[in-house]
């Protein structure tokens, strides 16, 4: 029976992970770049979500904020930052994704305080009894939400012709454009799509975790980061994967009584991952050109 | 002027008074303090098959990425179908109808035989995101479209039955057909093949020649390839440019450019002088 509450605990858990990897994954997958203000949206997302359910916003109504709200700041971010650095060194792109980060985590302590806000989104309550087992319904949602989100994301990337210029840019971003491609919009469109996948990644977690601080995003975005390399960075079925199995680690190490341990075991992953396979679970190995 | 003349349009007779599909005026790059290009003159008449030739390093590549605005121009004008370039980048340049292939291949190995086609259909395809993931009649018919279009252009080299095999799993030749049958797809005016029978033998060398006339005559389009197989070159060019150390240094007909001694010694250095030397 606790085998059972602990599976669905972990894919719940899971499923938040990988939808948030995913927006790191995509990102490094077309441009390269390690989007550590990732997390940060999220943190956004919450604070975004919070006012909205004050100002008296119908939930679903909150809910649809929230998922603009992250993909308008992603697209600001990614315009205003990153779309002039487009020619210069990795590294400048990515301290300046942790300027953003920085900035983002400071502005909401300005803003909003350092103080940790509850949040409360109104969630379907009860709980459904399988056998001996019983599964609340957030837990269910949250599962249900993140394999659509998935599923729809998969359909985007194969099916239609922006997820097929997606591929051919994170590829070869120059033969792409000598197809008439447009790179810098196909670029936004990479990040709005992630930042979407986070706000939806936003609300289910503050359903299980309600309390929304500046820095909230920062564990948050390093743990789904430690998925997407996991699974293999760049990769979105990796991604996946990899939020799934960080999902699954938290909760055995919290289960056999280590939960003091937790975060450390899975930087613990990071360490081994990056020692024994750098390229992650499904990712191919890399052999740098010289 | 004399045919020889760098400056000189070089249009085979039936094209004389067309306008003429790509016209660049002494168009020059520099790469810091050394010149890679200097004075390049050349005019592309609509459905002419044009060679642009010389020794390694004279700058042929640099050209192709010049026309195709993967570099800007120091100096000079280009034009495509008489209007100037000069405001255009690659993107704008590939809508106004130039489409290029590489010397080393680059197709999107991890995307299958069929999408590579349909990243090059991406413009022709005209559906938003919304009516694709709401599965409007519009998206339907549009990918419809597109596919049928994309195994056409396939079937042109025998091709659409690998179609839903990933490209980097072709065989060497294939890789380099689906490369033209890719740029064939964003519908351009102008075709530039850079060493589209690099690594072929005699025969599939052969069959590219028949390959790039039956693309010609089809589609109606003016093909610029730089090639060093010189049996291709004289076989199917009506006109030829040759470049030496980033200059034009001739132009003409094959059979003006096979005896041309400025060509020869490009080529294989000059007889007597060099003779002395040794």
């Amino acid at each position: 029976m606790l085998y059972v509450a602990q599976f669905i605990n972990a894919l719940q858990l899971g499923s938040i992970y990988a939808l948030i990897a995913l927006g790191y994954s995509m990102v490094y997958g077309i441009i390269k770049l390690l989007n550590f203000a990732h997390g940060d949206v999220i943190m956004v997302g919450g604070y975004v979500a919070i006012f909205a359910l004050a100002a008296g916003f119908h939930p679903v109504v909150a809910v649809i904020l929230v998922i603009l709200g992250c993909t308008a700041l992603a697209i600001i971010m990614e315009k205003l930052a990153y779309t002039p650095l487009r020619t210069a060194p990795r590294i400048s792109v990515l301290i300046t994704a942790i300027g953003i980060s920085l900035l983002l985590q400071n502005l909401a302590q300005l803003f909003f305080g350092a103080r940790p806000q509850p949040i409360h989104i109104p969630f379907p309550t009860g709980s459904i009894s399988i056998g001996a087992v019983s599964i609340a319904y957030p837990m269910i949602i949250t599962i249900g939400v993140a394999v659509l989100s998935m599923v729809a994301l998969n359909y985007i990337v194969q099916g239609t012709k922006l997820g097929k210029a997606m591929r051919a840019v994170s590829e070869d971003t120059q033969a792409a454009q000598l197809m008439g491609i447009n790179v810098n919009s196909i670029i936004t469109f990479t990040f709005a799509v992630g930042a979407a996948l986070a706000g939806i990644g936003a609300i289910l977690f503050f359903v299980r975790f309600p309390v929304v601080t500046p820095t909230v995003g920062a564990m948050l975005g390093l743990k789904a980061f430690i998925a997407a390399v996991l699974g293999g960075i760049g990769s979105i079925p990796g991604a996946m994967l990899g939020g799934f199995a960080i999902g699954f680690l938290e909760v055995i190490v919290n289960a056999v009584g280590l939960s003091r341990w937790t975060d450390g075991a899975v930087f613990l992953v990071l360490i081994i991952i990056l020692l024994v396979r750098p390229a992650g679970l499904v990712g191919k190995p890399m052999i740098e050109k010289v | 002027m004399t045919p020889n003349d760098p400056r000189t349009a070089l249009l085979p007779e039936r094209d004389i008074h067309k306008t003429p599909v790509m016209e660049c005026r002494a168009l020059g790059i520099d790469f810091g303090g050394l010149t890679a290009v200097d004075d390049f003159n050349i005019t592309v008449a609509p459905t002419e098959i044009a060679g642009l030739i010389g020794p390694n390093g004279a700058g042929k590549t640099t050209i192709f990425n010049l026309l195709t605005k993967v570099y800007k121009p120091t100096r000079g004008a280009m034009f495509l179908n008489g209007k100037n370039t000069k405001k255009m980048n690659t993107i704008k340049a590939n809508q106004a109808g130039i489409a290029r292939t590489f010397q080393n291949i680059r197709l999107f190995k991890e995307m299958t035989v069929l999408e590579n086609v349909l990243v090059g259909l991406h413009n022709e395809m005209n559906y938003n995101l919304l009516s694709s993931v709401l599965r409007f009649p519009e998206y339907w018919r549009s990918e419809r479209i597109a596919k049928g279009r994309a195994l056409e252009l396939l079937s042109i080299f025998n091709m659409q039955d690998d179609a839903s095999m990933k490209a980097g799993a072709l065989p060497y030749g294939s890789q380099r057909r689906l490369e033209i049958v890719r740029a064939l797809a964003t519908n351009p005016c102008i075709l530039l093949l850079d060493e589209p029978a690099a690594g072929m033998n005699h025969s599939e060398t052969d069959e590219l020649m028949e390959n790039i006339r039956k693309i010609r005559d089809m589609f109606q389009i003016a093909i610029l390839l730089i090639e060093h197989d010189m049996n291709l070159v004289m076989g199917i060019c009506e006109g030829i440019a040759v470049i030496n150390y980033g200059k034009l240094i001739a132009k003409g007909t094959p059979k003006d450019i096979q005896n041309n001694p400025v060509v020869i010694e490009a080529y294989l250095g000059k007889e007597l002088g060099n003779a002395d030397s040794h």
